[in-house]
């Protein structure tokens, strides 16, 4: 065998959250694994929420709090009974706070396989700009 | 020559037996402090399944986001059911620092017995917004048969 093998992916529990704001439906809460990176130009969200459709997805920023939201519809029709079952579902919420340096109004958010990807641009005046230094 | 001895009595239920308690005390302590919880998943292999049935079918379903359907390698047999793939996730650009990196990519590869025998010609799979569902339906032998009681 040559080279090095992807390693091998390990189960992890579903992390289930008892928010203080409870929601509408009854049903388990649970939050979502995400990857956020910080480059020149903004910050860039990714939030693994599965089973979740771009209609039932709710993106809310409010006081410089980024509130993500999935519902998830459950997936068995009304008449399966439980063979097996090894994770719950139900919807995803998470919270972040959101430094001044983003500029709010330019936030994109794409939803694809059930990732989303936030993509938040730092306002103009965050962006480190380069200062020519003339010889004197 | 002389016979090594050991220096203190070698009766299980002292010193020696003692140590072995600490020991396992001491595994289970440091076991609960390096955050694995002792309620792994049930078989701790990637991923997390479900399977339910109804009168027809078996259903199988997974989590398994940012996979599309082609990046998964499903097989089925009488009785069981194999899902194979890898999840990758894209490499960012080299000047990007991350806050934070939760989410992990690999390969996974999981057989699932299913409790009876399913008709392999007529397996559906589907795969969307990163939950794969796999419709299997009953062979007529595994499916509830109603018996009528005659009355005598």
């Amino acid at each position: 065998m040559t080279g090095s093998e992807a390693k091998a992916l390990e189960a992890k529990e579903k992390q289930e959250v008892s928010t203080d704001v409870e929601q509408t439906r009854p049903g388990a809460t649970f939050t979502p694994a995400v990857d956020i990176f910080e480059t020149e130009t903004g910050i860039t969200l990714l939030a693994d929420m599965p089973g979740v459709k771009a209609k039932d997805l709710d993106i809310d920023l409010q006081k410089s709090v980024l509130t993500i939201k999935g519902d998830v519809p459950s997936p068995e029709g009304p008449s399966e009974m439980d063979v097996f079952r090894e994770y719950n579902t139900g919807s995803y919420i998470r919270q972040f706070a959101l430094s001044d340096a983003i500029d709010q109004s330019k936030i994109g958010a794409e939803l694809k396989d059930g990732v989303l990807k936030l993509v938040m641009p730092k306002a103009e005046k965050a962006v480190p700009r380069k200062i020519a230094v003339k010889k004197g | 020559m002389a016979i090594m001895r050991p220096f203190w009595p070698t009766r299980d239920s002292s010193v020696v037996g003692e140590l072995d308690r600490m020991r396992r005390d001491m595994d289970r302590l440091f076991g609960s402090l390096s955050g694995r919880s002792f309620r792994e998943p049930v078989a701790g292999v990637f991923p997390l399944t479900n399977i339910t049935e109804d009168n027809n079918n078996y259903y199988v379903r997974a989590e398994l986001p940012g996979i599309k359907g082609d990046d998964l390698d499903i097989s089925v047999t009488g009785e069981g059911i194999s899902i194979s793939g890898e999840r990758k996730i894209p490499e960012e650009k080299k000047d990007a620092s991350y806050h934070r990196r939760e989410r992990e990519a690999g390969k996974f590869s999981r057989m699932l017995t299913l409790p009876g025998q399913v008709d392999t010609g007529k397996v559906e799979a589907s795969c969307a917004d990163g939950i794969l569902t796999v419709i299997l339906p009953k062979a007529e032998t595994a499916k509830p048969r109603q018996i009528s009681v005659k009355a005598v």
